[in-house]
């Protein structure tokens, strides 16, 4: 053999060093990338979560719903159940790259499909987790600080004094009369405006805590039975008549009824970026699944596309495992 | 297309006949896993509330199935076991070690962030 043709050999891509294609083998670099990234979201998430350790939300106190089930204490099954979802959806894109190594058309079709249709359930479902943690449940004042206080108040429980969540609307009194209407552009000399109101101004909030005698406020510092600490009545009247600013309900990127809004900030940043990625394998998914129907494998002998975006679609599920952990059970 | 899977799991505890059959068996595995990390999250024990390495026991178990977790899920669903020894150490040390420092790089200073608020001049709760 002469040089010239050797050394086509080697570097005109016909070689495979590691044993592994060119196409897997940046699969698996990018894969260590997207990972470190990751990391990096995850990793700044535990800073910020070490900097307030003592006032962070309790993840089963935020994630309570389950669809259909309202009014029902569910924490974390939906997510658990998110989770399966994913997982089997790895199953199902494994055992499509498995029918490709044995060049099993209908199988590798069928796998596909299974793989997708996992993939949507799982951003419907992050979709609908979303919503629910946006819209809220039982609304907090808001503190000068920016720290939140919640209410609540004691009831029997099995002969056991429990601390039960209560809703701002339902202790609340409206004012007859609003003093401040939201302010519109079209209202205006210059053409500016305003966010919308809160629901109830603090004295609404006010009036309603001195009328009903039994709610107490609870605020972010966490006790050391774990739990966060609840003020006596008349502390609990001191504190939002002198720090109490604001009326929140829900979650978005300036406020947060469950605590810091750090959490709910690193909860759309993470979630979302993993729902992008979702998104994405879903997309691509979609994509590679046309082109087994169209039989585009079958013909280049070879289905080692669908193996390379098994790759990612499982990273994606991978990525999953730890968001889990970190922001639901930890 | 003859592609060689290594069929056995748990330090070849459990061998497989075929692929088929290791990815459900996997899958099993990784069912039993999540139900255990709920249950515990649901249940929190007392016993396991213990502080162990400024961590709760309970949250070294959750990091620590994880882990487990990640492990068969890059070893038999991205069939990490089948690829050259290279190859595998090219992707997880690299990564293992720069996840590591950054997350001892972090967490180490939010720690201090926390004890600045928490013992010195610096006030928040307000």
């Amino acid at each position: 053999m002469s040089t010239a043709v050797a050394e086509g050999k080697t570097w005109g891509g016909g070689n495979q060093p590691l044993k592994a294609s060119y196409g897997k083998m940046m699969m698996w670099f990018f894969i260590v990338s997207d990972a470190l990234t990751f990391s990096g979201f995850l990793a700044a998430y535990g800073f910020s979560r070490f900097k307030f350790i003592d006032a962070w939300p309790i993840a089963d106190e935020v994630f309570t719903h389950f669809p259909f089930l309202h009014g029902v204490d569910a924490p974390m099954y939906y997510v658990a159940f998110m989770t399966f979802v994913l997982i089997m959806s790895s199953v199902t894109m494994v055992l499509a790259v498995d029918a490709g190594h044995h060049m099993n058309k209908a199988k590798v079709t069928i796998y596909m499909f299974l793989t997708i249709i996992g993939g949507l359930i799982f951003v419907g479902s992050q979709a609908w987790e979303w919503g629910t943690f946006i819209k809220g449940d039982y609304g907090a004042v808001q503190t000068k600080g920016g720290n939140i206080l919640q209410f609540g108040h004691y009831v029997d429980k099995d002969g056991e004094q429990v601390f039960k969540r209560v809703a701002v609307r339902d202790f609340a009194v409206a004012a007859a009369h609003q003093d401040r209407t939201q302010h519109e552009s079209r209202k205006g000399i210059w053409f500016v405006d305003e966010g919308a109101l809160p629901a109830y101004t603090m004295d609404e909030v006010i009036h309603g805590l001195q009328a009903n005698k039994d709610v107490l406020v609870r605020t972010q510092i966490i006790n050391e039975e774990g739990e966060k600490t609840v003020l006596s009545r008349e502390e609990s009247i001191n504190q939002i008549m002198k720090n109490g600013r604001l009326y929140v309900e829900g979650a978005n990127l300036h406020v947060n009824e469950y605590g810091s809004p750090l959490f709910a900030d690193f909860f759309f940043f993470i979630t979302g970026f993993h729902g992008f990625h979702v998104f994405s394998g879903v997309i691509i998914n979609i994509i590679i699944f046309f082109n087994v129907v169209l039989g585009t494998y079958e013909r280049r002998g070879s289905y080692e596309m669908v193996e390379k975006v098994g790759l990612y679609w499982h990273f994606v599920d991978l990525v999953w495992v730890f968001v889990f952990t970190f922001f639901y059970l930890v | 297309m003859a592609h060689e899977h290594k069929l056995e799991i748990f330090q070849g505890l459990l061998k497989f006949k075929s692929n088929t059959q290791k990815i459900w068996g996997v899958l099993i595995f990784l069912t039993i896993v999540t139900i255990i990390e709920v249950a515990l999250g649901i249940v929190k024990p007392e016993a396991l509330m213990a502080k162990f390495l400024g961590m709760k026991l309970l949250n070294w178990i959750f990091i620590i199935l994880t882990i487990v977790k990640a492990y068969y899920i890059t070893w038999d669903f991205m069939h990490m076991r089948d690829e050259t020894k290279a190859l595998r150490r090219m992707v997880v040390w690299t990564a293992i070690f720069l996840i590591l420092y950054l997350i001892f790089i972090l967490l180490q200073e939010g720690g201090y962030v926390f004890d600045v608020y928490d013992n010195g001049f610096i006030k928040r709760d307000f």
